[in-house]
């Protein structure tokens, strides 16, 4: 259609929208680029190598970056798990369980690590664990992250099934499943896209955590962000561009793999 | 998309009679480790600080006097304005606001043109704008921190064209730190835009259009008016986390630039810190955020009556 | 014979809307019973408190002498039939109609006997591995209709059940809702809007509106003799008529017209003179002729003609602005002919007048 007719097109838009994702992609690019400089100096250009990746898994970092590799993902698996299961029976209670006199200071409070900025996350669990007592380590870090998954897992799966009509519960129930079997065998089998979508979601939440996780952590511990500041405060070095160009491919792979899931949970039910 | 064949109903109560027991594991874990914190926060920002971190349970209103009056080292000369603290927090909303103002005028018109774009390419233009949302914040910060530094590529590039003689003093400046909120933040300001635009009924534009609208102006009193909730939500979900934000200001600033995330930080390292003056800056931080949410509640409750 | 279904004083309030008020009535063993009404009227509501997903204000529930409004759904053996069917998506035919038998704890091999035999009687046998997404409209009313009546249930209900079936499809399925009820002998409670769905295949309706039963018969009673104004109105076409009773005998009333001309009608009640209504003639039981026929007659003017193949639908003007719907064979106009304009004379078939009191 010519562009004068077209009631939706305005002159310019297109040229904001790649400026937009120029710079949204510049840097990311460029550090993946200079990744693979062989110089050692980060400002000039020494040719392709692969040394930093090599640097990274087998250099004089390379054990402390594996030992955090390895925290930040049992944290976020572990965290992730609960989350979602704590998140997943919180939907069910919103949107399946009627209405009822707590119904919007459940909301909130479901949504409160989202809407408290990070810094006062961070600040106040600080001050909580300290006045308690309770020994800061992987075992605070975990108890944090669980806390600010909830919502993020809560997200989708409470999307998911505000989507699901009543009706397949009424149909389960007509024919004689109790509530738990009725989840079992119909709700959750239609519900787990978004379930997944859920645990995903949290899972990419806890691995990219810093603020949190800086202040609580402890003196011993260190997370794969954490460490990454912590390297980043003494200069950024090239080995520091391999591992975050890692993570940033890693981190891509999972939205991706999280968006599929999502688009399969979308195939159209039996209509007429 | 409703997984179902029409009847439409999706909220029920079948699962009523356990409801109790489905939400408790969330509002135990919530209250406990989110709740009561921040109201031990609120508490300890009224007590007296401890020389080496932590505190003494005594009542004070030190920290909070703190902000504003200097009462000079022993704490007895008579208050003058103490103007440091004031200024972190006005910059830190200026900041803030400016942030916001550089998404919105370049989230805007991304999110419009993604919303028009035919079905099938729109998903894949709204999967390249969300990408780099789920990288690492620090990473993505960093990146940033890299591209403008003093001998960082942007500046090698803009000297091997010779648009400038000497390399561009951009990090530790405001702008930097302008520039890293808004690359932070930018994708929260597209998504509910992008929402909108979408929902928007284009037929109200050629209604308009048939009765001699300019384009512009079908832009400006049209669709921007039904549009704007999802422009409210970008500009909340972009101003509240830039203003506690941390890393930014950190890894991009330096001392000139001191955000409040960063003044908070500083009082909970190591032995120098002043944790009721740290709670104190966090309670104002919170009260901000939560006085910006309830006029964005009051004025959604108010579009729906 | 204990009656399958028993209801007393059920009310159901949402919040301030009442739904159903004092509905009581009883349905009969392997009865085809129908609640028809508009959309509104309560009869969904109704069935789905005989079902349990929703629970009573007031009253009570009898399943053959048992009450069951305090049971939740899954602990009373009645089944349903939803109108968009929620065939779980993610299990195949045999799954979905095994479901039921496998909540209840049936051995194995009585599960696979059992579907097998209501996949025979649905003829779907070679879909029985399809998911529901893979199946046609028709046919996945067919697995709901086996998955429902595969446990066996005392009571089959069934939520509009053709309504998303084209008009081809939905007369074929008549039929095999009616052989089946007969042949199973379970109590179907049919839920429809469509009187004529429900004229054709009932033993009775109970018509309804604004959460009240209006009137409960045969459909030959409900058609012929409605208790009321909205029952007559809403089954089949009719015309009504402000009239009051001049005089009475027994049932029989003689009620003059707005126009001062004179009918007799049958009331439902004994009323006495002055007794204000609308008399209810049905189309069919009118006749136009030119010329004064015996008996009893109206006189008008003829307005339009609307051609239906089979008969004619007729417009008469009558005085004081009221106006008649008359409907004849095509095969007894020929003779006369009539156009626009002429004055006419309109006869009431004996017997046929109802006299409604508001």
């Amino acid at each position: 259609m010519d562009r004068r007719f077209d009631i939706k097109h305005y002159q310019g838009f297109l040229a904001i929208t790649c400026l937009c994702l120029f710079i949204l992609y510049a840097p990311l690019i460029i550090v993946m680029i200079y990744s693979f400089n062989d110089s050692a100096s980060i400002t000039n250009w020494g040719g392709f190598s692969l040394r930093w990746y090599a640097d990274v898994f087998t250099g004089p970092e390379s054990e402390k970056f594996k030992l955090a590799a390895w925290n930040s993902l049992s944290i976020a698996v572990m965290a992730a798990t609960v989350a979602t299961i704590v998140a997943t029976a919180a939907a069910i209670g919103m949107i399946r369980g009627g209405q009822f006199r707590g119904k919007s200071v459940s909301f909130a409070l479901i949504s409160l690590p989202i809407m408290v900025p990070e810094i006062v996350t961070a600040v106040s669990t600080l001050i909580f664990f300290s006045t308690i007592g309770f020994k800061l380590g992987t075992l605070s870090i975990l108890v944090a992250h669980i806390v600010f998954c909830i919502p993020f897992a809560y997200l989708p799966i409470s999307a998911r099934l505000q989507g699901i009509e009543a009706s397949y519960e009424e149909a389960a129930q007509d024919l004689y499943a109790d509530r738990w079997r009725t989840f079992r065998y119909v709700l959750m089998p239609i519900m787990w896209p978004g379930i997944l979508s859920g645990f995903l979601l949290a899972f990419i939440i806890s691995l990219d955590d810093f603020i949190i996780t800086n202040f609580i952590k402890g003196a011993g511990i260190e997370t794969l962000p954490t460490a990454i500041f912590g390297s980043v405060k003494q200069g950024i070095k090239p080995n520091i561009m391999a591992l975050s160009t890692l993570l940033l491919l890693f981190s891509i792979a999972l939205v991706t793999l999280s968006y599929f899931i999502g688009k399969r949970g979308q195939e159209p039910y039996p209509t007429d | 998309m409703a997984a179902g064949t029409g009847s439409g109903r999706t909220v029920s109560a079948t699962f009523s009679p356990v409801r109790g027991w489905l939400l408790l594991p969330s509002w135990l874990v919530i209250g406990i480790f989110l709740l009561v914190p921040v109201l031990l926060m609120l508490v300890y920002s009224f007590l007296t600080k401890e020389f080496r971190g932590g505190v003494i349970w005594e009542f004070s209103l030190a920290a909070y006097d703190q902000f504003v009056f200097d009462r000079g080292l022993f704490g007895d000369d008579p208050p003058t304005i103490e103007w440091a603290y004031i200024t972190i927090f006005v910059r830190s909303i200026l900041q803030a606001l400016g942030a916001t103002v550089l998404c919105l005028l370049i989230g805007f018109p991304t999110a419009y043109f993604i919303a028009t774009r035919p079905a099938n390419t729109r998903a894949i233009w709204l999967f390249l704008v969300t990408i780099p949302y789920w990288v690492n914040l620090l990473i993505r910060t960093v990146s940033m921190k890299f591209l403008i530094r003093d001998n960082g590529p942007l500046n090698e590039a803009l000297l091997a064209i010779g648009v400038i003689d000497a390399p561009l003093q951009l990090i530790n400046t405001n702008f930097a730190v302008q520039l890293g909120l808004f690359y932070s933040y930018l994708p929260f300001m597209v998504l509910p835009i992008y929402a909108s635009v979408e929902r928007y009924n284009f037929a109200l534009s050629e209604a308009a259009s048939d009765l001699y609208a300019p384009k512009w102006t079908i832009l400006r009193s049209i669709l921007l008016p039904v549009v704007m909730p999802g422009i409210i939500a970008g500009c909340i979900l972009v101003f509240v986390p830039s203003l506690g934000a941390f890393l930014a200001p950190d890894l991009l600033g330096g001392a000139k630039t001191f955000m409040i995330g960063s003044l908070i930080e500083e009082q909970f390292k190591g032995n120098a810190g002043n944790w009721p003056f740290g709670a104190a800056a966090s309670m104002i931080l919170l009260s901000m955020v939560l006085v910006v949410l309830l006029f964005y509640a009051r004025a959604q409750s108010r579009e729906q009556t | 014979m204990t009656s399958a279904i028993a209801l007393n004083g059920v009310r159901k309030d949402f919040g301030t809307f009442t739904a159903l008020s004092n509905v009581s009535f009883d349905i009969k063993d392997n009865e085809f019973f129908t609640l028809l009404g508009p959309s509104g009227c309560g009869k969904t509501t109704l069935l789905r408190l005989i079902a349990g997903f929703e629970d009573t204000t007031a009253g009570t529930i009898h399943l053959y002498g048992e009450e069951i409004e305090n049971l939740p759904p899954n602990k009373r053996p009645v089944n349903t039939v939803f109108q968009n069917y929620a065939l779980f998506p993610h299990m195949n035919v045999a799954e979905n109609i095994g479901f039921a038998l496998k909540m209840l704890g049936w051995p194995k091999a009585d599960i696979t006997l059992r579907v097998a035999e209501m996949v025979e009687m649905v003829q779907l046998g070679q879909f029985v591995h399809r998911k529901p997404s893979q199946l046609s409209g028709g046919q996945q009313q067919r697995v709901a209709l086996a998955r429902a009546m595969a446990p066996k249930p005392k009571v089959l209900l069934l939520d509009e059940p053709l309504s998303a079936l084209d008009l081809k499809l939905r007369q074929e399925m008549r039929t095999e809702l009616k052989r089946l009820q007969r042949e199973t002998g379970i109590t179907f409670i049919f839920v429809t809007h469509d009187q004529e769905e429900a004229l054709s295949m009932s033993d009775r309706i109970a018509v309804m509106s604004s959460g009240a039963v209006q009137q409960i018969g045969s459909p030959n009673q409900i058609y012929e003799n409605p208790a009321n104004r909205f029952v007559a109105d809403f089954i089949g076409e009719t015309n009504l008529i402000a009239s009051r009773v001049d005089t009475a005998d027994g049932m029989n009333v003689v009620c003059s017209l707005a126009d001062g001309e004179v009918l007799t009608a049958l009331a439902n009640s004994p009323l006495g003179p002055g007794a204000t209504g609308v008399v209810s003639i049905r189309p069919e039981s009118l006749t136009v002729t030119k010329t004064a026929p015996k008996g009893e007659s109206l006189r008008g003017t003829l307005g339009d003609a609307v051609y239906f193949g089979t008969d004619t639908q007729y417009t008469v003007l009558l005085a004081q602005e009221l106006t008649l719907k008359v409907r004849m064979q095509n095969q007894f106009i020929a003779s006369q002919a009539l156009a626009k304009g002429d004055p006419v004379f309109v006869s009431i078939a004996d017997g046929a007048a109802r006299f409604l009191v508001d």
